[in-house]
């Protein structure tokens, strides 16, 4: 780079010197502009060579050779049969346009890197080292060299370097990375520590589940890697398009070059034009931009937490106009959870109390969404007193008969109540009900629902502002829970008491109904899913941090478990495609207009050298534009 | 069976699609993609053809590139 940028200067030095020589200097003022010319673009002519070698007679450093040259010998020619009192203009012209070229390819270069790094910092991701202990001294391995079951230890300001579980010690960690997430998360004895977390301030030591390969680090970055694999249709078109474009243009320029002067005798002025659209020849522009629009989106979005598995997502993400959800797991927590706790004569806690007592030898979800509820109270720091339990007799399809201190105790379903006589007040909650009795007596009951996440409702209504013009809701639950839940969300239409396998029928359903310039996205959590995932246009798992199934089987996977970030998907997505549109249609434009301004005699080469380099270097800036995702 | 390789030095990106094309025309190649930006290559290709395959992508690439050093990864 160094070299080439020295090599630059000295030949722009060349340049005006050779501008300063007096014209009556013919020769020296000639000799001038050929060592300029020849410092500027001696690389470009032996890859030129190159070409000729290869038989690739619309190798880039050929034509441009080719363009430049011409232009020299013109400058020749007018040397000798002069036209007008200066000296002859092309000499100028030919050296300007190697030069430029140069400076352009050195910015593109330039911006090449700078994309690249931008791509390596998202991969900084990866750890460099482990800190492992073997027979009690702490060893710096490569994290290759792990293995499950391994205690690595974990300082303030180092990467986790491999999944595990926390076995000692305390520490906030950055999850940004992976997540997208900016709050710091606490790790404590028992949590999930995954590779790619950066520990902020506590020691702490991991019991390693995952080999490196395995770790979740290593799973996004082989993703990311891979993704542009997948190329996006416009890509391929792009591709397509550059092996026919070069050589269109340069048998534009043979036609112009010898068409008109047959009939106009005037070979020179027509050859002049014609050089102009060799210099344009090159599908640069498209071929650099394009692929790094996609690039940038990937990244862009990677940085929001959103891993999206290849180019071609990006279309359908951005023509998105119905959205199926799964209910279970992705609109709602997919955990039983007390939501309403309604006594009767006593006190909330009190009627907590007894349920958690009495249901505290079962394993059923409802008894450890109580139990979960019982904790968060003694949590307070209330005080109550550990009750003696006996008696324990439960009924299946009914609930639980028990003794807490020598009471009679009856918790359960509204059939148990009316088996004992005991009038209740029936709840109108959609949810499943538990109601509690102590001595023949109603005490109140408690509901529990599975619990809608904090900002589906808020996701949901993102979507439409973003152009989704239909939410769907599939859940395997009851009609009456699901029309609640969807009802909620403020939900287009909802299907209920689905198998896993009806999911995939209504899919298709809406699949086929839909016009082809629309697309279809499924939103799962991966779990039972994942054939609907593969069949919807794009499939996009929720949650996928650490959850491998959900990360193989979606399009697009989004590691924190937030349903707003999918409007926030197809965000970056529609920017992305009109990025890479800009630079298919501004290229494209730029370098037609200056064909036919060439054929006509207005455009100069200056001009023609704008419409190669400048336009690849101001469409690589605008790709540019890709990678930043914050204010949308 | 499939390879990865990286193209270290590569610098234009109409010569990398080039390469790309002239690789997938290969009869024993199933399938090929280079990435420009992030400068790998993936080739998916007859497994009778592993030992000469180095050379054969090397090249083409070259005809294009010549400064690009091929690191299998």
């Amino acid at each position: 780079m160094k070299k080439e940028i020295q090599k630059v200067i000295l030949s722009i030095l060349l340049y005006i010197i050779a501008i300063l020589v007096p014209a009556n200097f013919i020769i020296i003022k000639i000799a001038m502009y050929l060592i300029a010319y020849l410092v500027a673009g001696y690389d470009v002519m032996i890859k030129a060579i190159k070409d000729i070698r290869n038989k690739e007679p619309f190798g880039e450093c050929l034509l441009m050779t080719i363009a430049t040259l011409g232009a020299f010998g013109a400058g020749i020619y007018h040397t000798f049969n002069p036209v007008g009192d200066g000296f002859p203009e092309e000499y100028a012209e030919s050296v300007a346009v190697m030069l430029f070229y140069q400076v352009g390819e050195l910015f593109q270069s330039y911006a090449v890197g700078k994309s690249r790094k931008s791509i390596a910092d998202l991969m900084d991701i990866r750890p460099d080292y482990a800190m492992v202990f073997r027979k009690d001294i702490l060893e710096k391995v490569d994290p290759f060299d792990v293995e499950m079951g391994e205690i690595i230890l974990v300082s303030p300001g180092e990467k986790v370097p491999l999944d595990g579980e926390v076995i000692k010690g305390e520490a906030m960690v950055d999850t940004s990375a992976l997540t997208g997430e900016s709050v710091p998360r606490r790790l404590y004895m028992g949590s999930e520590a995954l590779s790619g977390f950066i520990n902020k301030n506590g020691v702490i030591h991991i019991k390693v589940t995952k080999e490196f390969g395995e770790s979740t680090a290593s799973k996004i970055l082989e993703l990311v890697e891979n993704a542009a694999t997948y190329k996006a249709k416009t890509e391929r078109f792009i591709t397509k398009f550059a092996r026919i474009y070069t050589p269109i243009v340069v048998f534009l320029a043979l036609g112009v070059a010898v068409i008109p002067p047959l009939f106009t005798r005037e070979w020179l002025i027509w050859c002049m034009r014609a050089l102009n659209f060799l210099i344009v020849s090159c599908p640069c522009a498209l071929v650099v931009s394009v692929p790094l629009s996609f690039f940038g989106g990937i990244g862009g979005a990677s940085k929001k937490g959103i891993l999206i598995k290849g180019s071609n997502y990006f279309e359908q993400l951005a023509k998105a106009k119905i959205v199926v959800f799964d209910k279970t797991g992705t609109l709602t927590e997919g955990k039983f959870c007390v939501q309403n706790i309604m006594p009767v004569g006593i006190s909330k806690e009190e009627l907590l109390w007894i349920a958690n007592y009495g249901e505290s030898y079962s394993h059923h979800p409802i008894a450890i969404s109580i139990k979960e509820a019982w904790e968060q109270i003694k949590e307070r720091g209330e005080k109550f007193h550990q009750p003696n339990i006996s008696d324990i007799r439960e009924i299946s399809g009914y609930g639980i008969e028990l003794y807490l201190d020598g009471k009679e105790i009856l918790i359960g379903n509204a059939k148990l109540m009316e088996l004992h006589g005991i009038r209740i007040q029936e709840a109108k909650e959609m949810a499943t009900i538990v109601y509690i009795a102590m001595e023949g007596e109603y005490k109140g009951y408690l509901s529990i629902a599975d619990k809608i996440k904090e900002d589906a409702k808020q996701g949901i209504s993102d979507l439409r502002a973003v152009g989704i013009q239909k939410t769907i809701m599939l859940t395997g639950d009851r009609k009456d829970i699901g029309e609640e839940v969807a009802k909620a969300l403020g939900m287009d239409e909802v299907y209920t008491d689905l198998l896993p396998h009806n999911k995939v029928e209504q899919v298709e359903k809406f699949l086929q109904k839909k016009k082809n310039t629309e697309s279809l996205l499924f939103v799962g959590d991966g779990i039972n899913d994942a054939p609907v995932l593969a069949r919807a246009d794009v499939g996009i798992a929720m949650g996928g941090i650490g959850s491998d199934a959900a990360v193989e089987a979606a399009d697009v996977v989004i590691m924190q478990d937030e349903p707003s970030k999918i409007a926030m998907a197809i965000k970056i997505s529609k920017k992305t495609v009109n990025i890479a549109m800009q630079n298919i249609i501004g290229a494209i434009l730029v370098k037609v207009v200056i064909l036919i301004l060439s054929t006509l005699g207005i455009a100069n080469m200056w001009m023609a050298v704008f419409g190669d380099v400048g336009v690849t270097v101001i469409a690589i800036l605008n790709s540019f534009r890709a990678l930043y995702t914050e204010n949308l | 069976m499939k390879r990865q390789y990286k193209l270290e030095n590569l610098g234009c990106a109409n010569c990398a699609a080039k390469m790309e094309h002239e690789i997938s025309k290969l009869t024993w190649v199933y399938s090929v993609s280079i990435n420009f930006l992030t400068t790998k290559l993936v080739i998916e290709f007859e497994d009778n053809m592993k030992e000469r395959i180095q050379t054969e992508i090397e090249k083409i690439v070259h005809k294009y590139e010549d400064n690009v050093i091929l690191k299998r990864v």
